[in-house]
């Protein structure tokens, strides 16, 4: 009993963990450039580019789960893409999740990243450039460094609101067991089905988390406006 | 500063709107489950004509409602999918004894939204789809439906890993409709126009049948509307209703005593 009790509350936090975990990753690595690239350019279209990121800060996740139920659907793109291997859709399936989680959490990771960036401003690049460092260098030895609590708030942020997500995965889930069913839709599950004890451990578990998210971004925020000084 | 406007404006419009809402005396909120959703839209404008009181309509899945209600939902009414969560509000004081009933009997259909495939047991047996939808079986009587049959043509176990499930019966249909699941069980009443794809109604011996009872509320005993309403739903113009809906209700009289 007690085993099938912790392997039901554990399955849907493991896959929220991972969704987390590969969102925030795809996301720090896509996002480093795209980050650097609107903090950096002159443009004139960039704003409109960074209005597009933070765009799912503003819409309702229904607006996003509606288009992606869409786009991921046989008629979408996302089922050509289901179609290399075999498959029909994109929707109801750990792929799809990813690829919302990734529309959704954007804003959270470039965001911190690209105000790091800016705050580095014009002067230490062009000293670094001066010493004939080469841009590559320059990012890696001066930029990356000091824009690094942007990269741990965009990161913690962007995991944390990955694992709080829900609208989207509500609208493209399926509530599949071990591959849709992730820790908000299980809570959602045991509220609707009446399973309160089990709402109630999963749900308390989610408070304690959120606290020490939000506990750990002060710290570093404390920490970087001390150093600053 | 621009915030403390702003906020003004914002705490005005929903006084406003809250204030418009109250116009209206007679209203009764009736808790809809989701596969009686278009009928109970038809229903409440026939009986807003026919007497002048207005039925505020939610939908969602049963099990959900039924929450909701335990916990003081402000609904008037209930229209389950079942008949245990209305009896069990009954027992458990939430709802009244005199003022339960069965509204109508539920259809379970196969239901694909191409047109022309010709659906049946050996559909399910031969499994040849990537995804079925049913509804969640513990939140909606509907989806439990759906695993009866698939248990009882003894297909379950192949049939798991291609069951995705939604909230209500409502998104159940919409995976189908978007095509996302090839197939699903889905309520007769809710096929479009009752005419677009293909379906099976699935004999009536593959699964216990379903029926749907109503109940009146604690909270709506002094509720004009809710209690005209829980008589027109037994009225023969409603009942008329109901069936050309895909519901049978030909039992009911019987089963109400």
């Amino acid at each position: 009993m007690n085993q099938v009790f912790s392997s039901e509350l554990w399955r849907p936090i493991e896959l929220s963990i991972a969704l987390a975990f590969i969102t925030t990753a795809l996301l720090l690595f896509f996002g480093t450039p795209l980050a650097w690239w609107l903090a950096r350019s002159n443009v004139w279209w960039k704003e409109a580019v960074a209005t597009l990121v933070a765009m799912p800060l503003v819409l309702p996740p229904t607006v996003l789960g509606f288009y992606l139920l869409i786009a991921l659907g046989p008629n979408g793109p996302g089922g050509s893409i289901a179609g290399l291997w075999g498959g029909r859709t994109l929707a109801f399936s750990f792929p799809g999740l990813v690829i919302g989680s990734l529309l959704y959490s954007m804003p959270f990771v470039v965001q911190p990243i690209r105000n790091a960036f800016e705050a580095i401003g014009d002067r230490p690049l062009e000293v670094a450039a001066t010493l004939r460092a080469t841009p590559w260098q320059s990012f890696w030895r001066v930029a990356a460094p000091s824009a690094r609590s942007g990269f741990l708030t965009g990161a913690i942020l962007g995991f944390a609101h990955t694992l709080g997500e829900f609208g989207v995965v509500l609208m493209i889930g399926g509530n599949i067991p071990d591959q849709t069913r992730v820790l908000s839709i299980a809570i959602f599950d045991y509220v609707e089905t009446s399973q309160w004890a089990l709402a109630h451990m999963l749900a308390a578990g989610m408070v304690v988390f959120a606290f020490i998210v939000i506990f750990t971004m002060m710290i570093i925020e404390k920490n970087v406006s001390g150093a600053r000084e | 500063m621009i915030k403390r406007r702003q906020s003004i404006f914002l705490i005005a419009g929903v006084f406003l709107v809250l204030g418009l809402r109250n116009v209206r005396a007679d209203t009764a909120h009736v808790a809809v489950a989701a596969n009686f959703t278009d009928t109970a839209r038809e229903l409440a404008q026939v009986f807003r004509n026919n007497t002048g009181h207005e039925a505020v309509l939610s939908f969602g899945a049963s099990g959900q409602f039924y929450a909701q209600i335990r916990e003081g939902a402000p609904f008037e009414v209930f229209l389950s999918a079942d008949d245990s969560r209305p009896k069990k509000l009954v027992d458990d004081n939430f709802g009244i004894a005199d003022e339960e009933f069965t509204y109508a009997v539920g259809k379970l259909v196969l239901w694909s939204r191409k047109s022309g495939l010709s659906l049946n047991e050996e559909t399910l047996k031969k499994g040849d789809f990537s995804k079925i939808a049913i509804a969640n079986p513990v939140a909606a009587p509907y989806g439990a439906a759906a695993v009866e049959v698939m248990k009882a043509l003894g297909v379950y176990a192949e049939l798991l890993p291609k069951i995705v499930q939604g909230n209500s019966i409502a998104q159940t249909f919409q995976f189908v409709n978007t095509d996302n699941a090839e197939l699903g069980f889905i309520a007769l009443s809710q096929i479009p126009n009752r005419k677009e794809g293909s379906w099976w109604i699935v004999p009536a011996k593959y699964y216990k049948v379903i029926h749907q009872d109503a109940v009146l509320l604690k909270s709506g005993a002094k509720n004009n509307a809710a209690r005209a309403f829980m008589v027109f739903l037994r009225s023969s113009v409603a009942r008329t209703i109901i069936q050309k809906s895909g519901y049978a209700t030909d039992e009911i009289a019987s089963r109400n005593r």
